[in-house]
């Protein structure tokens, strides 16, 4: 069980961000996460969508340097120790994480994680045993 | 008038230095027409013969010999000698097709650490002097040549080879050095170093340095000559023609006697080929008249300078040329290692990047910089920084194979180079040395 997310390069300059995301908003994809990591050359934007194909296919053409990666979405309570209870799940099963970020629900009391890690299958299986929730694509944008 | 390693040589009358350049090369185009099948087929080709050449007025008959067609004969081609007469090889850095491989009969070796003697005599070495040669030892011609050299003078050599900068400047110390063999930015680099270990110039010996194998301006001269309280030489050469000791300066400063005895040197238009009076800038075209294994006629080394025959307060009668104001073709010295920018671009290509880059060359506390940025495209882009940092080393490391020299490797978006001007610039020199 995992989610698609959109990963772009971008230059770690002026306007750049600005532009990806104006011309996503123009093909009418609606993001529902986005996260940055940044080096002082480049930066690597990470979106999750409704449309992760399309997008891509998208931006492509239009000569965006993109990727698709399998991560994790999981659902947590939004109280005190949620988080850590996730990655001392992950950490007891030997699971690397390679980066995380949080977004949102509209589900009262919820929020969502979104986790790149070195083993889907492994960490999908070691959540679902302590009894977190890790959902789907279609989840995120059902809920 | 100054200090000569070999006088008679170097002081011959014009006149007489015109008689032997012609008698040795009537002598050199007859054994390469017979002896290289590469020369042969060229002379025919234009429909010169031996006999066409009768003095150094003939010279500009002979059709030019460049990189390509050292590419074309390596690695054996253009040898004159049986590889049973040579007992050296010298080489350039680079992989094949780019790389010179010169050969050396013993008598080259010998002519070749002559010339370079007679750069150490120029700027005051004798027998009493230490001469600490880093310039790297091994397949690079600026150790060997000047470790030769300094022997002939009968200096206390001091075979160091570049780096480990802290040991070079204990040796300096505790032997007194007098002479220092090496690139100018290096020699700026011991001097910053020296100062850092807390000694000043009354702690050194040193009075003079050879300097070469990178274009250095006069401003840089005054800043080493202040900060290791020396004078400061320029020394010119190519692995082609032997190495360093083609042409090195005397007391006067002003230029680089060519060691004309065993170079005939031509300025040309690089578009027309069409040799130039004395005094006009141009290509600097050299011939050796006196190599045995490895002979190139009318070689065209690209580098942009200008020659005279004004007479020179040191004695010296051969010709001066300028320190080189430039390139005729795209060639850049870093750190004293030859760079082309195809070489960096064919290892982008094998290893699956974009041929879209941008070179660029800096200098940094007189060191240089060699920055290579090039566009990522989808199928080599991971999602990590670590991924792509990761694809940035090995590239680095790809290149340094490629050149000996280590280059930091930025890989950016699409069209962040491309989107410039229409024409695409590839490099960028942002160093001021011509």
């Amino acid at each position: 069980m995992s989610v698609k997310q959109i990963s772009i390069f971008i230059e770690n300059k002026k306007g750049s961000l600005a532009e990806v995301t104006k011309f996503i908003a123009d093909k009418k994809i609606n993001l529902k996460a986005l996260s940055i990591a940044d080096t002082q050359d480049f930066g690597i934007l990470r979106i999750i969508t409704d449309k992760p194909d399309e997008a891509r296919d998208m931006l492509k053409n239009e000569g965006y340097t993109v990727t698709a990666t399998s991560v994790l979405a999981v659902e947590l309570t939004d109280a005190p120790g949620s988080m850590a209870s996730i990655l001392s799940v992950l950490s007891e099963s030997d699971i690397s994480v390679e980066y995380t970020y949080a977004f949102m629900s509209t589900v009262e009391n919820k929020a969502y994680m979104i986790f790149r890690v070195d083993d889907n299958n492994k960490a999908t299986k070691a959540l679902i045993a302590a009894n977190i929730p890790v959902i789907n694509q279609e989840d995120i944008f059902n809920k | 008038m100054g200090n000569y390693y070999q006088k008679e040589l170097e002081t011959m009358p014009v006149e007489k230095i015109k008689e032997l350049q012609s008698e040795r090369l009537i002598k050199q185009v007859k054994n390469v027409y017979e002896n290289v099948a590469y020369y042969r087929n060229l002379m025919d080709k234009m429909g010169i013969k031996p006999e066409d050449i009768n003095s150094i007025e003939d010279l500009h008959k002979l059709p030019f010999l460049t990189k390509a067609d050292l590419r074309e004969a390596y690695p054996y081609g253009l040898m004159a000698r049986p590889l049973s007469d040579c007992v050296r090889i010298q080489s350039t850095s680079g992989t094949t097709g780019k790389r010179v491989v010169a050969f050396y009969t013993q008598h080259d070796i010998d002519i070749w650490e002559d010339c370079c003697a007679r750069a150490i005599v120029a700027v005051g070495g004798t027998k009493d002097d230490v001469c600490q040669v880093c310039y790297g030892y091994g397949l690079f011609t600026g150790g060997p040549g000047l470790n030769g050299g300094s022997h002939k003078v009968g200096c206390l050599t001091l075979p160091m080879s570049s780096g480990n900068t802290e040991r070079q400047i204990q040796f300096m110390l505790d032997l007194q050095s007098t002479i220092i063999c090496c690139t100018p930015s290096y020699a700026a680099y011991i001097a910053e170093t020296l100062k850092e270990m807390g000694h000043t110039t009354d702690d050194i010996s040193l009075k003079a340095g050879i300097f070469g194998a990178e274009a250095w301006t006069e401003e840089m001269r005054r800043d080493i000559e202040k900060s290791l309280g020396i004078k400061a030489y320029d020394i010119y050469g190519l692995t082609e023609l032997a190495g360093p000791g083609v042409s090195f300066e005397c007391e006067e400063q002003t230029g680089m006697h060519i060691n004309e005895d065993h170079y005939i040197a031509e300025i040309i238009d690089p578009d027309t080929g069409e040799v130039l009076p004395e005094g006009s800038r141009g290509e600097l075209v050299l011939t050796s008249i006196d190599k045995e294994a490895f002979p190139l006629l009318r070689y065209r080394t690209r580098d942009i300078c200008v020659l005279t025959r004004e007479k020179c307060s040191c004695g010296r009668t051969f010709v001066k040329m300028s320190k080189p104001m430039g390139r005729s073709d795209d060639m850049l010295i870093i750190r004293g290692v030859n760079v082309f920018p195809s070489q960096i671009e064919t290892v982008l290509l094998e290893l699956g990047y974009s041929p879209n880059y941008r070179i660029e060359v800096d200098r940094e506390n007189n060191t240089d910089t060699l920055d290579v940025y090039v566009e990522l495209s989808s199928e080599n882009f991971s999602d990590t920084v670590k991924e792509i940092a990761e694809k940035e080393k090995q590239l680095a490391a790809a290149v340094k194979t490629m050149l000996g020299i280590k280059p930091k490797m930025h890989l950016v978006p699409p069209k962040s180079i491309t989107r410039s001007e229409g024409k695409a610039v590839r490099v960028v020199d942002k160093r001021k040395l011509y």
